[in-house]
């Protein structure tokens, strides 16, 4: 059953529980303030992600939720203008530090956009072309874990024959499980989504968030959505992001059973019943 | 059907023959330039192959021309201008497209040096040919010692062509969406390897542009070539001999040599042919090389 069928209860989180059983952070954030040519975007949002578990961030457009989500893996550094204030650690490591390695950084941090963006060549290559360039240099052995994640995220029964045609032929939701098994093949720890499913049709939506909740464990997800119920499916914790003062601020952060259930925050709660935002 | 819909069905029916003469008119302008041109271009290209098959012949194409090309063939001439063209295109690719890629990935938020290679670009590609002409006998012919060779008209051209040939590039790396290189940063893939594997063969229709647009500007040029690389109709022994293009050929036969002008429509044809032929050529080794892998068919 798709994790999108109506018909299906959303299950309970108690039933989760032994899914992601303890909160380690894998992610630190602290006190982090983005800015774009002196606007504010962002304003010290200090939080920690769980190893292993799915984190869902909410809240309206326009509430620095993607903002904050770029600030992870360094993406903010591609937009001029931008300045970042605060730090992030993963694993204890500051990334923001002058003379991070971003390559290695995004080995380790994987991201799905919004729309998906298939390389412009074959499905095989778009799988093979960043493991080579990240240091595998046995054509066998990148077609080995080509084949594994395809297997991972369900595309490979879909595909096995036309490896070599060009994966823009690929259908949207296909072409999305596509970029996911692209980050996936690089081995990261973390997986940051920016919006997955907003541009796919109900039911590939549904399968790419069957294949996010399979991450959970394996990977730290971190998933920006606008989807309550999705979020309400997928996450482990919750953090809701509301604009305070022209600024995106996080404004409630918990596990999702307690956000959703019993949130603290008045706006939260008229967010979640769907008379705000 | 709804009363509404159907009212204004009633009144475009009944309204539209008698009210819409400035459209009618419009229309009719619009078809009559498209014919004008149509015709244009029949005339040029039936005067042309009129003039033209008397004289095509196998051996006009091989042979030396003699009695200054009113009898004999274009063969060191044909073999001239393809080496013009060869030298063209070796020197002006490599730069065009380095130039091209540094101006659309490097200078993308409007930097200062950018915005200046650009504003000159600009205007070095409305420059008139016969500017070049006289930069490239100063420079390569009589500074820099290559005297009237073959060389020297090819780096001419070469000036001539590259403007063109990094705008257009440029614009086609421009088109490329910007999807492509987040996903690739978000990899942790280098600029550099981004920039071959994915934005380049994503630009390859710009490419091909500015490349059609180049070999055209480049063969049909004669005032750049009269002072570079001369008029000898010799075979060409070396880079450095000097060697006549087709296009001066034409120009030679038409203006200078009284009953010429039969081969010159020849050669005129030949031209022609030939621009055709390396177009198709173009596409050809793009698709090839760059775009058949990346585009859905």
């Amino acid at each position: 059953m798709s994790a999108s069928d109506p018909n299906q209860p959303i299950r309970p989180w108690a039933e989760r529980a032994g899914c992601c059983p303890e909160r380690k952070p894998h992610l630190r954030v602290h006190d982090l303030s983005v800015s774009y040519h002196g606007t504010p975007a962002i304003r010290n949002v200090t939080m920690d992600l769980s190893r292993g578990c799915i984190t869902a961030i909410i809240g309206p457009s326009g509430c620095g939720k993607s903002t904050f989500l770029n600030c992870l893996n360094r993406m903010t550094d591609l937009v001029p203008g931008c300045r970042v204030k605060g730090s992030v650690r993963l694993d204890g490591t500051d990334i923001g530090a002058d003379g991070t390695n971003l390559i290695a950084l995004r080995r380790r941090v994987g991201m799905i956009f919004q729309k998906p963006n298939p390389f412009p060549l074959s499905i095989r290559e778009n799988l093979t072309f960043p493991l080579k360039h990240h240091g595998v240099r046995n054509r066998h052995d990148r077609e080995a874990q080509a084949e594994a994640v395809l297997r991972q995220v369900g595309l490979w029964g879909e595909v096995k024959d036309r490896l070599d045609q060009p994966a823009l032929r690929l259908s949207g939701g296909q072409q999305q499980r596509l970029c996911l098994a692209r980050a996936l093949v690089l081995n990261p720890e973390v997986i940051l989504l920016d919006e997955p499913c907003s541009a796919l049709d109900p039911i590939a939506s549904g399968m790419v968030e069957d294949l996010i909740a399979s991450l959970r464990t394996s990977y730290t997800v971190v998933i920006v959505t606008h989807n309550l119920p999705q979020a309400r499916r997928l996450a482990d914790d919750v953090a809701m992001f509301w604009l305070v003062d022209g600024a995106g601020t996080l404004i409630e952060y918990g596990t999702a059973g307690k956000l959703f259930e019993t949130p603290e925050k008045e706006i939260t709660a008229d967010y979640l019943r769907g008379a705000r935002g | 059907m709804s009363t509404p819909e159907r009212a204004i069905r009633r009144t475009t029916s009944r309204v539209a023959p008698s009210s819409d003469w400035p459209g009618c008119v419009a229309a009719g302008t619009v078809w009559l330039v498209a014919l004008l041109v149509a015709c244009v271009f029949f005339w040029i290209v039936g005067d042309l192959i009129r003039h033209a098959l008397p004289h095509l012949t196998w051996s006009f194409l091989v042979e030396a021309p003699s009695d200054a090309g009113r009898s004999g063939g274009i063969g060191p001439i044909l073999v001239s201008t393809m080496w013009l063209l060869g030298v063209c295109l070796t020197v002006s690719v490599p730069i065009g497209v380095g130039a091209a890629m540094y101006l659309a990935e490097f200078t993308r938020n409007g930097g200062r040096l950018g915005r200046f290679v650009r504003g000159s670009l600009d205007v070095l590609a409305g420059v008139p040919s016969i500017v070049f002409g006289l930069f490239g006998n100063a420079l390569f012919s009589i500074y820099l010692g290559m005297g009237f060779s073959i060389l020297s008209g090819g780096l001419t051209l070469a000036c001539m062509v590259l403007p063109i040939l990094i705008r257009t590039t440029e614009e086609g790396l421009r088109a490329v969406p910007d999807d492509y290189r987040r996903a690739a940063v978000a990899l942790g893939l280098s600029q550099t390897v981004t920039m071959w594997r994915v934005l380049l063969p994503a630009a390859a229709p710009g490419l091909i542009v500015g490349l059609v647009l180049g070999i055209g500007r480049a063969v049909g040029e004669t005032a750049a070539l009269l002072f570079t690389s001369g008029y000898v109709d010799r075979m060409p022994e070396s880079l450095l001999d000097s060697g006549r293009s087709l296009a001066v050929h034409i120009y030679d036969l038409a203006m200078n040599v009284p009953g010429g002008s039969g081969h010159a429509y020849a050669t005129a044809f030949v031209l022609i042919g030939l621009l055709l032929v390396m177009n198709v050529l173009t596409f050809w080794i793009a698709d090839r090389w760059l775009h058949r892998r990346v585009t859905p068919a």
